[in-house]
């Protein structure tokens, strides 16, 4: 399952830039069509993602099969 | 270690926890009162560019918060837990009192908008620094068997901070007629004034309380971290379960908290359009009613441990939010009412005429005058509403080419006393989520990382989870629901899609063992 969350990372922002894409446009009158809302989202969501992807990185490597449960073995 | 006794717990949870709910009440009240904010700090003209402004200011106070876990997490691992929670009230405090004093945008121009977003995010960092520090206290002190318990009371904060941001919002407006409290420097400011007060309170009291013994024993030994940030998350065994908690847990909760609450409360007042009072009115009704199920569900984890009550909580959401504000839609639709025929309290409707605009451009025999009145509707059963209907005066004999819409608009929709209790239930139901979800989940994050690190470990991925992903539920559901305006609950989507998500991974890899030890 790790593989699917070091996928799914990178897909979620492609679909956020390519709505972005689509959506800005300095004819369109609707908020989505601003670049500011889509600069913010892309902005916080970019690094989050990457955390998506260490994370399918450590499930992958079995880092979440046994769960530390005590300092020691920390 | 031995652990607080029962009667001191009793006093470190009530000075952790009034403290606290302040902070959220600090946080809350610029969210609750987004719609009259916008209206001040934003030039008029496009009233939804506006309210998304304001959403993205109070956003942007939610994006903050994990700067302000991590520099307060650090401090509070670096200098301890009391003497950092101090700090936070006082920022929380100042910043939401000066809010209240920012002129209008009609004064000042575009410094009162840059203003407020600089206080919000003062108060952003503030409140990021605030509950891991609450919650690692109260967990430091309580016995193993009770840490859910003891720590639940925490957890109540935030929606009791809700409920009393709400309550001192219905008491001004109630106090004052719509254009007093409204006004530039109307009742809507008194909220924020009144902050000042709630926070010296509370400042006397932190100012009496010891340092957490687990914390004050490891100084004593030498033993605090000098770098808690490298050791939160530049050691990978550490990091993972930072990664961890964040998307198998408080990524989902976040959205949860929100949805059920803000996003509810949001929904009620702009897609709805139902009155200011009664809508709060409900919110009220609900928490007061949801709220000690806070207590239950982390008394329960305790016995059956954290996991499936909070992942419980995430797939109701997933399941039940569509059907649910489908309910709400369909029950308040003031203009099939109107097209029912239902009977009238009375047979006389009041008309008004409320604005009048003249449309003009080049040519002067092409302009048009827009005249918009306001008719009040009172039904049997007690529901109300207002219909807002513009029609065109042509200035001259000419027909004018220029278009005017003149669908009408609903607003001001009350229910019957029947229908608001049927509304407060279904909200009380989606706050039972947030109560599952939420409740047990601060026993959860102590119990995932050593004393030594533990206010900057767990405070993060917290302050991510609620702060971004719940933060920026009002803001994203708003956004889509106004793009795609075929379908009025397409902003639910996104919890749905984020909880669906955190779900699966909790379920896939969180553990349902509780440590019985935080003292490491």
């Amino acid at each position: 399952m790790g593989l699917v969350w070091i996928i799914l990372a990178p897909v979620i922002i492609y679909f956020l830039v390519t709505s972005a894409i689509q959506n800005v446009s300095s004819g369109g009158t609707k908020d989505i069509n601003q670049p500011v809302p889509w600069i913010i989202i892309i902005g916080i969501f970019t690094p989050i993602a990457i955390g998506l992807m260490i994370f399918g990185y450590y499930a992958m490597k079995g880092e979440y099969d046994k769960l530390p449960e005590s300092s020691e073995e920390i | 270690m031995s652990t607080t006794p029962v009667k001191g717990i009793g006093k470190i949870i009530f000075s952790s926890s009034l403290g606290t709910l302040i902070e959220w009440y600090d946080f809350y009240i610029f969210g609750m009162l987004a719609k009259t904010i916008s209206i001040q700090f934003f030039p008029e003209g496009n009233n939804t560019a506006a309210l998304l402004n304001t959403l993205a200011i109070f956003a942007a106070g939610f994006l903050v918060r994990p700067f302000g876990a991590l520099v307060f997490g650090r401090l509070g691992d670096l200098i301890g837990r009391k003497y950092t929670f101090l700090l936070t009230l006082v920022l929380m405090g100042a910043s939401t009192f000066l809010i209240g004093l920012v002129p209008g945008y009609k004064t000042i121009g575009i410094a009162a908008p840059l203003l407020v977003l600089l206080l919000r995010l003062i108060q952003g960092l503030a409140l990021g620094g605030e509950y891991g520090g609450a919650a690692t206290y109260v967990a430091e002190h309580a016995p193993k068997d009770k840490r859910g318990y003891y720590t639940s009371w925490i957890q109540t904060t935030a929606t009791l901070g809700l409920f009393v941001a709400l309550g001192i919002i219905m008491l001004v407006k109630a106090n004052m007629s719509d254009a007093a409290f409204n006004a530039e420097w109307g009742g809507w400011r008194y909220p924020f004034w009144i902050s000042i007060l709630l926070v010296g309170v509370s400042i006397y009291i932190r100012l009496k309380m010891s340092e957490s013994p687990l914390y004050a024993a490891l100084k004593k030994e030498g033993k605090t971290s000098t770098n808690p940030l490298k050791e939160s998350f530049g050691h990978k065994a550490n990091f993972k379960m930072v990664l961890l908690a964040l998307f198998g847990a408080v990524m989902g909760q976040g959205v949860i908290w929100y949805t059920g609450q803000f996003y509810a409360q949001s929904f009620l007042e702009n897609t709805i359009k139902l009155d200011f009072i009664q809508n709060r009115e409900i919110l009220l009704w609900a928490i007061g009613l949801a709220t000690p199920f806070f207590l239950f569900f982390g008394w329960l984890s305790d016995k059956v441990g954290r996991k499936w009550i909070m992942l419980t909580g995430l797939m109701l959401g997933v399941i039940f939010y569509r059907p649910i504000f489908g309910t709400f839609l369909k029950t308040a639709n003031a203009k099939e009412w109107r097209s029912q025929g239902i009977k009238m309290a009375h047979p006389v409707v009041n008309s008004t005429m409320i604005k009048i605009d003249t449309v003009t451009n080049a040519d002067p025999f092409m302009s048009v005058t827009i005249q918009y009145s306001k008719t009040d509707w009172e039904l049997i059963d007690g529901r109300k509403f207002s219909v807002t209907s513009a029609d065109t005066v042509p200035v001259n004999q000419f027909k004018s080419v220029i278009k005017v819409d003149t669908k009408p608009v609903y607003s001001n929709v009350v229910l019957s006393t029947a229908l608001k209790w049927k509304f407060i239930s279904l909200v009380w139901v989606m706050i039972i989520f947030v109560t599952m979800a939420y409740g047990p989940i601060a026993a959860f994050l102590v119990e995932l990382f050593p004393t030594k690190i533990r206010y900057t470990s767990m405070s993060l991925p917290y302050h991510i989870g609620n702060g971004v992903f719940g933060g920026l539920v009002p803001f994203i559901a708003t956004l889509l629901a106004t793009t795609f305006t075929t379908d009025p609950l397409v902003g639910l989507w996104y919890p749905i899609g984020v909880a669906a998500l955190c779900f699966i991974i909790g379920a896939l890899y969180l553990s349902n063992k509780i440590d019985k030890d935080v003292n490491d």
